[in-house]
């Protein structure tokens, strides 16, 4: 059994006369111990599809289900098994620390002591502020407290909406670690993020834009399929050699990727556009073969996408 | 004359000093990033720059206007924009130009011109009586920095402006920064991306209310002998005291 089937859901907005498309005919797998990644941009619809699979909305079209439990009919259930946080903090502010972990355990007719192997890794990092009230920690104590909560029942599926998200590379990457070790208790992640760096951290993941899924595949799997030649390229005036290649009828792309530009040329026309750029006063160019990231990719799906 | 030019900046909060004497120059014209981890004091520190909060000691001076004397001097000839506070999403994208337009002391025949200049650069001209609740985040974003440069400010802070807006919108945020920094404003700039940092003239990196690290991408990347920015700030981030996260 999978742990979580999407098939065909849709969801739509209304608004004063118009309606926001937030998903349109999304459909994967996730399957049982999987750290599965949606990756992609605001308003991409990640937040709609964690609320549906979260029995919190209902779709408009398309079915689901949650642990074997479908998401209209089985929702009591799939409330017992699963372990939500969602983006914005949603804990007691006027709560302790202890307090907000101990509420949410007698919710699901546990203590903080039967489960506290699973949550002890985080936990410990906020113990001793277990008498502060929760409206008072800092941003990544309360994501920490936030995730301990969502775990004290031992969920068997666990979603994730942008915990990232407003958080500094050290803190990310002390987060995907967590993320890791609890993976091995056999629990099953679902993530969002907008940060295309982390999908490299997921065994698989959703590429989703505009309410679509652009690919779903292992991250290596995404980037393999790029399919053509990327060139990391490098001058002493970057933003005059973008202007200068963005020009250019031989290049297909140029993007700026920190310290580099990532290009693709049309055909066989490196050799061509190095001359020209000798010509145009770029003396010091410097190209290297490199292999696509997932922020490559990504972009690219999105420029295919747009009619 | 300096941009934003800091001595010994220093902000305590009762016992806890959140920004701890800072000292650095911005140029005209120059892209400046400014980071840290959260909680490393670069809110408090922007606070103050932006005219909106009083130092606990130290001196600076935000586009020649002393901080503790020149506040409201500050305040007109800078802009702000942040992922969080923008513009009103109740109001049209026309009347937010217009109320901010008010604000900044513009006549009405400028912001007449300059809703049309905003409609055509930025490709909106059948949009401009949307709400901009209904735009899409990143046509926001664009359109919020182009109004934080209405009034034609010398130095623009923009906080987080690109977090969460899709790779391509947030290279087209890009340009934008380097032309406007092209055309002469001082571009102030806070991320978690680290690639952005890569774009900026000058980077300062704060860790537990000081600066610890200044200079260009390159200086800073043979000074800390990393490949890339990221190594940088996870090198000096790392050994953050402070109990934030």
């Amino acid at each position: 059994m999978k742990a979580v089937t999407v098939k065909g859901i849709s969801k739509s907005y209304k608004q004063e006369k118009s309606s926001v498309q937030a998903l349109a005919d999304i459909s994967f797998e996730v399957d049982r111990g999987e750290l599965f990644g949606l990756i992609g941009p605001d308003g991409a619809g990640k937040t709609s599809l964690f609320r549906i699979l979260t029995t919190l909305i209902l779709a408009d079209k398309g079915t689901a289900s949650v642990d074997g439990h479908d998401v209209v009919e089985g929702y009591r259930e799939i409330r017992k098994h699963i372990g939500y946080m969602p983006g914005r903090f949603s804990l007691y502010q006027d709560l302790t620390v202890e307090e907000n972990l101990s509420f949410f355990a007698t919710l699901f007719n546990t203590s903080i002591q039967e489960n506290y192997a699973l949550v002890k890794d985080i936990y410990i990092q906020i113990e001793k502020f277990k008498t502060r009230k929760a409206g008072a920690l800092s941003g990544g104590m309360k994501q920490k407290l936030a995730l301990s909560c969502a775990l004290i029942h031992k969920p068997s599926v666990l979603f994730l909406d942008e915990p990232t998200t407003g958080v500094d590379t050290v803190s990310r990457k002390e987060f995907w670690d967590l993320l890791r070790n609890l993976q091995k208790q056999n629990i099953t992640i679902l993530v969002s993020t907008p940060y295309m760096d982390e999908a490299s951290l997921c065994d698989r993941v959703a590429l989703i834009q505009e309410g679509r899924i652009l690919d779903i595949d292992s991250p290596e799997g995404v980037t393999g399929k790029f399919g053509k030649p990327l060139w990391a390229v490098r001058a002493a005036d970057m933003y005059a050699l973008m202007r200068q290649l963005r020009k250019m009828s031989e290049v297909e792309s140029c993007f700026p990727f920190g310290q580099e530009h990532h290009v693709v040329f049309k055909g066989d026309d490196k050799a061509k556009v190095e001359v020209v750029l000798r010509a145009n006063g770029f003396s010091d160019v410097a190209f290297r073969r490199i292999a696509a990231t997932i922020e490559d990719s990504f972009m690219d799906l999105m420029t295919k996408e747009q009619p | 004359m300096k941009a934003i030019s800091v001595q010994s900046l220093t902000k305590r909060f009762g016992s806890f000093t959140a920004v701890d004497n800072i000292t650095f120059d911005v140029d005209q014209g120059e892209i400046f990033g400014f980071l840290g981890a959260n909680g490393a004091g670069k809110t408090t520190a922007m606070r103050m720059l932006c005219g909106l909060s009083f130092p606990t000691s130290g001196q600076a001076s935000v586009a020649g206007y002393d901080l503790y004397t020149g506040s409201e001097d500050i305040k007109k000839s800078i802009g702000y924009m942040s992922q969080r506070f923008s513009l009103y999403e109740d109001l049209t994208i026309k009347e937010n130009i217009r109320f901010y337009g008010g604000i900044y002391g513009l006549t009405n025949a400028q912001i007449k011109d300059e809703t049309q200049a905003l409609a055509t650069s930025l490709q909106l001209e059948d949009k401009m009586n949307s709400l901009v609740k209904s735009l899409p985040l990143g046509w926001k974003q664009k359109l919020s920095f182009s109004v934080a440069m209405l009034h034609s400010p010398r130095i623009v802070f923009l906080d987080e402006p690109t977090g969460g807006v899709d790779p391509i919108t947030r290279r087209d945020f890009w340009s934008m920064i380097y032309a406007a920094a092209d055309k002469g404003t001082t571009v102030f700039v806070t991320t978690h991306y680290m690639d952005e940092a890569e774009y900026c003239n000058r980077v300062s990196i704060m860790v537990d209310g000081r600066i610890d690290a200044l200079g260009s991408p390159t200086e800073l990347k043979d000074q800390f002998q990393s490949k890339d920015m990221e190594g940088v700030f996870l090198r000096l981030a790392r050994k953050a005291q402070r109990a934030e996260m």
